[in-house]
């Protein structure tokens, strides 16, 4: 019954949507410049209608209804209602519906939010979003469908995925898609620019909004994956450069790019058909990223089935997408002159951009390279993080620099200001001190802990003279001082951070230079929808004659039977400690990996800190001019 | 007859294009260092100039009963019917490693048999099966 429903809402959303195209290409052609009355009446109605069904699935997950095979396969009645929530789309289908909700959603928000008044580039934002919208819907319902019912209905569903029965896996989904599919609306703004030909100012007044949306939410959606993989994937890291980190990464560079240049374009100094450059290659880098995720070529937790026709549809889309934005790119090709000068904000901050494209193509050739190695001869490779670090931490050096100097300068045309000053002469102070509490030998991570520590200070002086004058950058401020601290704590975590592999039985005591573990017995313990062994260790720092207890797990979920090691972890203010413990084959030795992780909590914040830049200059946008 | 705007847009095109085309080559050339290969253990055993120095991954069943554990490391055999590999590692295991099951290790080969791993790669669902194992397996199947 429920899924009889979701249907009909579907289709008369998908029905409403080809409405609006229709309205838009005959209202193209009328020369006043009135968004008639049903064009946003439609607009409510498609978002209505797509939200309608949304709530269905929702209910069909909350109230267990198997009858919906998509239920019965990724839920099961014993499962906490905050998991059957998340179960809505911790799948395939689900997730897509999701993803189209949140492009209808834009669609709307952006007909009724935009102040801009030249109708011709509205109406041909919502043409492009549409035509988007139309062609999502119809793999929703061809392809993907998240109401298909089953017969006879099964009493009790497969469960969802224990690792995925997560808070913060729970919540990183919606964000990385408003991140992700947000960016689409700047897709569609771009290209309805160049049709509709409006000036550089109202194009970047019009997207810039959105433009920080998405950056804020995929910031966050960012950290939250990698909160999760940190506490829950056991190895004690936060970022592995696998491919599907990385595809959530690549439309972040360009989006960071689009949030600097943008400010170029307001102030109308230039780079308009860069800017619209960037916004079509921003939802490219979401719709590959989907793609990678969504095709069965990774090995990954987001591969939820292995359906090649999925991949050859979003390739199809993909391809078809960027040659008709390239198409529409030269065939309304804007014009524009302008001469930079080297010492001016707009260079800096276009040095900003070649850097973000440089990590683009750094992090973009890393993740298809070994694709295309493989379909073309066969030979099978794998880039992991000595190549990133290799490459990247470098250029780090320069970034840093440039964040330091760049924002100093004015618009136009700049002097070089007095570089000795006593920032620097802080800086180098504040580095000694830190050189000779930690000893480091490697010049690249000292000149690197050398450029965050400038950073930092540099922009908390710009933050005090901001204040003396009264004219506060505060969003810029905080997202670098963020950005700088988010390189120092990961330097300082990379240098400090130890780690321990060896095997005990219960009752055992291993001791390591700094510790002494105590593997002090076994106690069982079960709960709703799992049985679990816990560990109870004594840890003892031998220094500090700290003494601490943790209780690594091995759980045994009923729904599917599924085995998780949880990672127990001791997060204090300068450091983690961090233990987790796996059993094979039921023997009565424990495998046993032990590590301390300095400054965790830091590196969450510094992350924070950078996102919660993006958020003040959205509630501040209309000072900031 | 070019004007001046024309040869000087020319000559920042150019620019842009050989130091993109720099770039590329770089970051080729750091990503051909420090790719990881990937090798069934018959292709090890098949193989003449086989990779010491370098970490590589291997992939394959983990042979049923060949997982012993004692003090320091756990000790297990990989194979793909054809030929084996004795694994040795040390850390904990991810949660669906077990015997008769599909394990990739990564780390250096000592000789043609014996294989100190620095890590096994995580897998997140007990009915998938990495790409790299089914084709080897299928492949030895013939």
């Amino acid at each position: 019954m429920l899924g009889d429903l979701g249907i009909i809402f579907v289709s008369t959303a998908l029905l409403i949507s080809l409405a609006l195209i229709y309205f838009s290409l005959h209202e193209v052609k009328k020369s006043n410049n009135v968004i008639p009355k049903n064009i946003y009446n439609f607009s409510l109605f498609q978002l209505t209608f797509s939200l309608l069904s949304f709530i269905v699935l929702l209910i069909g997950y909350i109230f267990s209804d198997f009858s919906i095979i998509n239920v019965y396969e990724n839920s099961h009645t014993t499962k906490p209602l905050f998991y059957k929530i998340s179960g809505t789309w911790g799948n395939h289908e689900g997730s897509l519906l999701l993803w189209i909700n949140i492009l209808v959603l834009f669609s709307s928000l952006f007909l009724f939010i935009n102040k801009n008044k030249n109708k011709k580039f509205k109406i041909f934002t919502l043409l492009f979003q549409n035509l988007l919208i139309v062609i999502f819907f119809i793999f929703l319902l061809t392809n993907s469908n998240p109401f298909s019912t089953i017969y006879p209905v099964p009493n009790e569903g497969m469960g969802l995925n224990p690792i995925l029965q997560d808070p913060a896996l729970a919540i990183h989904p919606p964000l990385l898609y408003i991140g992700f599919v947000g960016s689409s609306i700047y897709f569609s703004a771009a290209l309805s620019a160049l049709v509709s030909k409006i000036d550089a100012k109202s194009l970047a007044t019009s997207i810039k909004p959105w433009i920080l949306v998405s950056w804020f939410f995929q910031t966050v959606g960012i950290l939250a994956g990698s909160i999760w993989a940190y506490y829950e994937l056991g190895w004690g890291g936060y970022w592995f450069w696998d491919p599907v980190e990385n595809s959530s990464l690549m439309p972040w560079f360009v989006m960071t790019a689009l949030l600097h240049s943008i400010l170029v374009l307001e102030r109308k100094i230039g780079l308009y058909s860069w800017v619209i450059i960037l916004s079509i290659l921003t939802f490219t880098m979401s719709v590959t990223g989907t793609f990678l995720v969504r095709s069965g070529i990774l090995n990954s937790v987001h591969t939820f089935a292995n359906d090649p026709s999925r991949g050859l549809f979003i390739l199809t889309f993909l391809i078809l997408m960027v040659f008709s934005s390239i198409f529409i790119f030269f065939k309304y090709a804007p014009t524009e002159n302008k001469n930079y000068r080297i010492l001016s904000k707009e260079f800096f901050i276009l040095t900003n951009n070649w850097f973000m494209i440089f990590f683009l193509a750094v992090v973009l050739i890393g993740t298809l390279y070994p694709i295309f190695l493989d379909t073309l001869t066969g030979t099978k490779i794998s880039v992991g993080p000595p190549y990133y670090n290799f490459i990247l931490a470098p250029f780090l050096i320069p970034l840093l620099f440039l964040m330091t100097s760049g924002p100093k300068h004015k618009w136009i045309s700049s002097k070089i200001k007095n570089f000795f000053n006593v920032v620097l002469f802080l800086s180098i102070f504040l580095f000694l001190i830190a050189f000779f509490l930690i000893k480091e030998n490697s010049l690249l991570l000292n000149l690197i802990l050398f450029f965050s520590i400038y950073l930092i200070i540099q922009t908390l002086f710009d933050l005090y003279d901001d204040l003396k004058s009264r004219i506060i950058n505060l969003s810029r401020i905080i997202s670098h001082l963020g950005f700088g601290l988010l390189i120092f704590f990961i330097s300082i975590n990379h240098i400090f951070s130890q780690e321990n592999n060896f095997n005990l039985k219960p009752g055992e005591t291993k001791e390591t230079d700094n510790y002494v573990i105590k593997f002090e017995n076994l106690e069982k313990f079960s709960d709703s929808n799992y049985k679990s062994i816990i560990g109870h260790f004594k840890i003892l720092n031998k220094k500090k004659l700290f003494k601490e207890n943790l209780k690594p797990e091995i759980r045994i979920y009923n729904k599917p039977m599924t085995v998780t090691y949880e990672a127990s972890i001791n997060s204090r203010f300068f450091s983690d400690t961090y233990l987790t413990m796996s059993n094979i084959s039921n023997s009565d030795i424990f495998n046993i990996k032990f590590q301390k992780k300095p400054f965790m909590n830091f590196i969450w914040l510094s992350v924070l800190l950078i996102s919660l830049g993006g958020l003040i200059n959205f509630f501040n946008r209309k000072k900031s001019i | 007859m070019l004007n001046i705007k024309v040869k000087n847009r020319l000559s920042i095109f150019i620019g842009l294009s050989v130091i993109s085309i720099l770039i590329i080559i770089f970051i080729f050339k750091v990503l051909e260092d420090n790719v990881l290969y990937f090798y069934s253990p018959s292709e090890i055993n098949n193989q003449n100039d086989v990779i010491f120095k370098k970490d590589i991954r291997i992939g394959g069943m983990i042979k049923n009963g060949s997982i012993q554990s004692n003090k320091n490391e756990i000790k297990f055999i990989v194979t793909d019917f054809k030929n084996e590999i004795i694994v040795s590692y040390k850390g904990t295991v991810p949660a669906l490693f077990a015997e008769g099951k599909g394990a990739v290790v990564e780390g250096k080969l000592r000789d043609k048999k014996y294989f100190v791993a620095k890590r096994i790669l995580a897998k997140h669902d007990e009915n998938y099966m990495p790409p790299e194992i089914k084709e080897t397996l299928e492949k030895n199947a013939r």
